[in-house]
């Protein structure tokens, strides 16, 4: 009794969803679903319970066992985000470089708080635990992107050329 | 002439011996010499493949591996998924590092719990009372806020209580392995997880109510005897009935001459020994559909069998506890429970126990 | 210069293609394992080089793979541990970024001496521009013979895969890596079995440290005895250090096991010294769950002999005097840092990375973060640091996996060799919350 869904892959993401499954041994397609949600998420932006149930029939599994990885893991974004998401490392090391400045820097220049989205809709700010950069904190990344070195003058010139991205 | 038979281990604990089949757990050891030496268990559950080993309520100390390799285990062990070797040597009771690890599980399950026994439905025979009356604390060294979720319906048969859910585990694997499909989990991560459907949806189906008996706690309870009454004033009966989909081999609770709640048959670990189909417990409850056999024997221990808790109440280390429990405000509203005791003197406590308090040298 | 056993390369332009790291001599160990050693004089090899397990926990390697069983007909694997966590620790990443083939090689050597024909490496899903990197190094090398099957004629199949992460540091955990690699939420299994025994796909199954496994093409080349060589006692071969926080050139470095602490850091081959201005305190030598040390006690032991950079060294004194190497995790404190918001900020991310399955980790770990946030944030009472004392000791190996350890001894520890801070945080909450305040009472700084 999933949602019939409206999300798909694009026949792109579809063959890539096709050889992730083949990757494993048979029977033991579920492992694909970390790698697929990700793809998912890559596709959509964030990771949405239509996303979830299509998964879930692609890899012949129950849906609440797509919804219990989806909410484990922080990366997926199972609420709507904005375009770019700002996930900034909080951990130690990166305190030690100033993170906690930077990052109160950041949210001001946003006007918004940890978890918030901006009202034109083109950023999120969310707080990371350790993304294994420590010796280049203080550090975030957007996507794939790793912004490393932060100052308040880098985080300024960051938001302004994402700001431009179409 | 060879003996077929396996070879059977001998394994001590708490200086009683013991001798069980290859395989055997440490607690199931423990099991078969009684209840005073069984190490509690609030997750591990025998009919369910995979439980245990989650709230480390049955650790216990190996005081010596096997007769082979007699050194003791660095760590304290989950009986519930230790296998026994010959010759090894448990301490359980007996060991004070033991009760000081399960003194603090205690503390840690109760923290985030929000202590509403007067008003849950499973108190009486909940796994958590019992083994917090065993090894809790009369007062809470936690100042913090507690945990809430939101509320959440699952349907019109079992009703969700998040705040006092301990996570076993044990009602995901019911779901997996006695119903159909599985439509609840666990959601979130850390001190944030919690049952849940994720999306709503009505945990509905043949076997769906198990869950409410394998919870060792308040967190899933019966919608259809929801506040109806308490456990200590009903009377349980066994009964069977001819179910086509399940033994129809069910317990019922009467309070007079009305059945006000169906549950399946425990045994003295308070494990369910065969489950049963919704429809025996929530749609038949007239005394004329099923064939009574027999006022129930409740073996376990719960209030309403043993009279636990007069009874330990005799024992002096209890009125000691509650005597030397230090006292300090609670700034929470919520918690009437817990501010009831603290507002009362210590003194009063030792008029209300006179009979619990050793006499002074 | 020590000798660079890993990262002799990696400055090379264009390393991270095939063709160079060829020409640097790569790919040469999968050609003398293959065609002239048996699986089981590579697992000699392994372990006549003591290397071990660079995770963190330090197992040596050998052993925990002579440990694998073997049954007939089950398929056995090799997972190599790339979810790199650990505050503090981003060895993993610079070698995978930079140098890809070099843990492939590794990967092929490691799989062919388990006998595994499919191995995959589990990557944190937030190093996917890692993932892809890795992923174009292995289509390089299948399309170069190098894997695929019957690699180099020698009748030997091999599949890896690159498997993201979803964002748990519990997946480094090797049973909830497994899990992950399954498909399911990150709760470590409970133990036993062990991997070796019953691990992926209920297989026997072998899970290394990305550091570990590519250390073996050197040893496949040089032999077990030359990298046993290398280093101080039984912490053989050479270590990357992570270093970060207060010196002035923070980075990864690789270094000779027995290293002395001073030297490693006030030396300009590696930190090159606190920066400028300011005085060293304190010192996390192996990541952020690794006991912090005061600076005096992380430059020498207690019978006054400098501390060295290996297993034994920092470890000496329990944990009473010393710490542990870990996962090498170099992370230095001036005097500007504060003990107690750091070992919140620590704190806090264990509290975030307990996966909650077991309870004294789950409500333990939440509630050691919410005191120190009080005692941090001017709301400490007297009573608090004692209760941190007992919280982490009923947490500390009462778990089923080491998060609650790593949770607890950071709490411990920092409360053992600062506790005069706590008590200041406590005693004088209006100057301790001040922007930027730190106590500035007695202390030993260098």
């Amino acid at each position: 009794m999933t949602t019939e869904s409206t999300i798909q892959f694009t026949p792109e993401r579809l063959a890539e969803a096709k050889e992730i499954i083949a990757r494993y041994p048979e029977g033991r397609q579920k492992s694909a679903l970390l790698p697929l949600l990700h793809l998912m998420q890559e596709q959509e932006g964030w990771t949405s319970t239509e996303g979830m149930d299509y998964i879930a029939r692609m890899l012949d599994i129950q849906p609440i066992e797509v919804y219990e990885v989806a909410t484990f893991y922080t990366m997926y974004h199972v609420q709507p985000v904005g375009k770019h998401v700002i996930e900034y490392c909080r951990t130690g090391p990166c305190c030690l470089m100033g993170g906690d400045d930077v990052l109160a820097h950041l949210k001001q220049r946003l006007s918004i708080e940890t978890g918030q989205t901006t009202v034109d809709g083109q950023f999120t700010l969310k707080e990371v635990e350790c993304l294994a950069a420590c010796g280049m904190g203080p550090v975030f990344q957007v996507r794939e992107q790793y912004y490393t070195h932060l100052t308040n003058d880098r985080v300024d010139e960051i938001i302004d050329e994402l700001s431009k991205q179409a | 002439m060879e003996d077929t038979k396996p070879q059977l281990l001998t394994v001590t604990i708490d200086g009683i011996a013991v001798e069980v089949e290859p395989g055997t757990t440490i607690l199931q050891a423990a099991r078969k010499i009684g209840p005073d030496v069984a190490p509690p268990a609030m997750c591990y559950y025998q009919p369910l493949k995979g439980s245990g080993g989650k709230c480390r309520a049955c650790l216990v100390r190996v005081a010596a591996g096997s007769a082979k390799d007699p050194r003791p285990m660095p760590k304290l062990v989950a009986s519930c998924l230790t296998a026994v070797q010959d010759g090894m040597v448990v301490e359980n009771t007996t060991n004070p590092q033991v009760i000081d690890a399960r003194n603090g599980i205690v503390e840690f399950l109760l923290l985030n719990h929000p202590l509403d026994c007067p008003v849950c439905d499973q108190a009486g025979e909940c796994d958590l009372q019992n083994f917090a009356f065993d090894h809790g604390k009369a007062t809470t060294r936690y100042e913090e806020d507690r945990r809430t979720f939101e509320k959440k319906d699952i349907g019109p048969y079992i009703q969700l209580h998040m705040t006092r859910c301990i996570l076993c585990y044990r009602c995901v694997y019911t779901a997996d392995q006695i119903t159909e499909k599985r439509v609840h989990g666990v959601l979130g991560r850390g001190d944030a997880s919690e049952i849940g459907t994720y999306i709503e949806k009505a945990i509905d189906n043949d076997f769906s109510g198990n869950v409410i008996d394998v919870c060792p706690v308040g967190a899933l309870t019966d919608k259809t005897y929801r506040f109806k009454n308490r456990v200590w004033f009903t009377k349980p009966v066994d009964a069977h009935r001819n179910c086509p989909t399940c033994s129809g081999k069910v317990t019922l609770w009467y309070r007079g001459d009305e059945v006000i709640r169906v549950t399946a048959r425990k045994n003295e670990w308070n494990e369910v020994t065969e489950f049963i189909c919704n429809t025996c417990r929530f749609e038949t409850k007239k005394t004329s559909d099923w064939i009574i056999e027999g006022p129930t024997k409740v073996s376990r221990s719960s209030v309403i069998s043993a009279n636990k808790y007069r009874a330990d109440l005799e024992k002096p280390s209890f009125g000691k506890r509650l005597a030397a429990a230090e006292y300090k405000p609670i700034h929470d509203e919520r918690d009437m429970s817990q501010l009831n005791i603290q507002q009362l003197p210590p003194e009063r406590f030792a008029k209300t126990l006179p009979s619990a308090v050793e006499p002074e040298p | 210069m020590t000798k660079k056993i890993l990262t002799e390369h990696i400055n090379v332009p264009g390393i991270d293609t095939f063709d160079v790291y060829r020409q640097q001599g790569g790919y040469t160990a999968v050609e003398k394992a293959l065609k002239t050693m048996t699986p089981d004089e590579i697992v000699e090899e392994v372990k006549k080089a003591g290397v071990r397990g660079r995770g963190g926990a330090g197992f040596p390697m050998g052993m925990k793979w002579s440990y694998l069983a073997k049954p007939e007909g089950v398929p056995r694997y090799l997972v190599c541990n790339a979810d790199e966590s650990e505050p503090g620790t981003f060895k993993d990443h610079y070698l995978m970024k930079h140098i890809p083939h070099l843990l492939i090689e590794g990967m092929i050597v490691s799989s062919f001496a388990l006998g595994a024909n499919k191995s995959f490496i589990y990557v944190r899903g937030e190093l996917m521009y890692v993932i892809r990197i890795l992923e174009k190094a292995i289509a390089e090398a299948k399309a170069k013979g190098f894997l695929g099957k019957n690699i180099l004629g020698s009748g030997y199949d091999l599949e890896l895969v690159v498997q993201p992460g979803g964002g748990a540091y519990i997946c480094g955990e090797e049973t909830a890596l497994l899990e992950s690699l399954e498909g399911k939420r990150g709760n470590p299994r409970n133990k036993p079995p062990f991997p070796a025994v019953k691990g992926l796909y209920q297989c026997p199954t072998v899970v290394n440290n990305v550091e570990s496994i590519a250390t073996t093409s050197w040893i496949i080349n040089n032999g077990g005895d030359a990298y046993a060589a290398i280093g101080v006692g039984r912490s053989t071969g050479t270590k990357l250090i992570s270093a970060s926080g207060h010196m002035r050139k923070p980075g990864v470095y690789e270094i000779e096991l027995g290293l002395p602490v001073e030297d490693f850091i006030y030396a300009d081959e590696w930190c090159g010294g606190i920066r400028p201005g300011h005085k060293f305190k304190a010192l996390v030598a192996g990541g952020s769950s690794v006991p912090i040390l005061p600076a005096n006690l992380a430059l020498t032991l207690a019978n006054g002999e400098k501390r060295l950079m290996s297993y034994e060294s920092l470890s000496d004194g329990g944990f009473a005097t010393g710490t542990m190497l870990g996962s090498g995790g170099f992370i230095l404190f001036d005097e500007t840092s504060c003990i107690v918001r750091n070992t919140w900020n620590f704190s806090r991310f264990y509290h975030h990375e307990s996966c909650g399955q077991c309870s004294p980790c789950r409500e333990g770990t939440g509630w050691m973060e919410k005191v120190l946030h009080r005692i941090e944030h001017g709301h400490g009472h007297q009573h608090d640091i004692d209760l941190l004392v007992d919280v982490s000791k009923k947490i500390e190996g009462n778990t089923i996996c080491p998060l609650g350890d790593a949770a607890a001894w950071p709490v411990a520890s920092a409360i053992r060799h600062f506790r005069d801070e706590f008590q200041w945080h406590i005693d004088h909450p209006t100057e301790a919350t001040q922007p930027g305040a730190v106590y500035r009472g007695e202390m030993a700084l260098v």
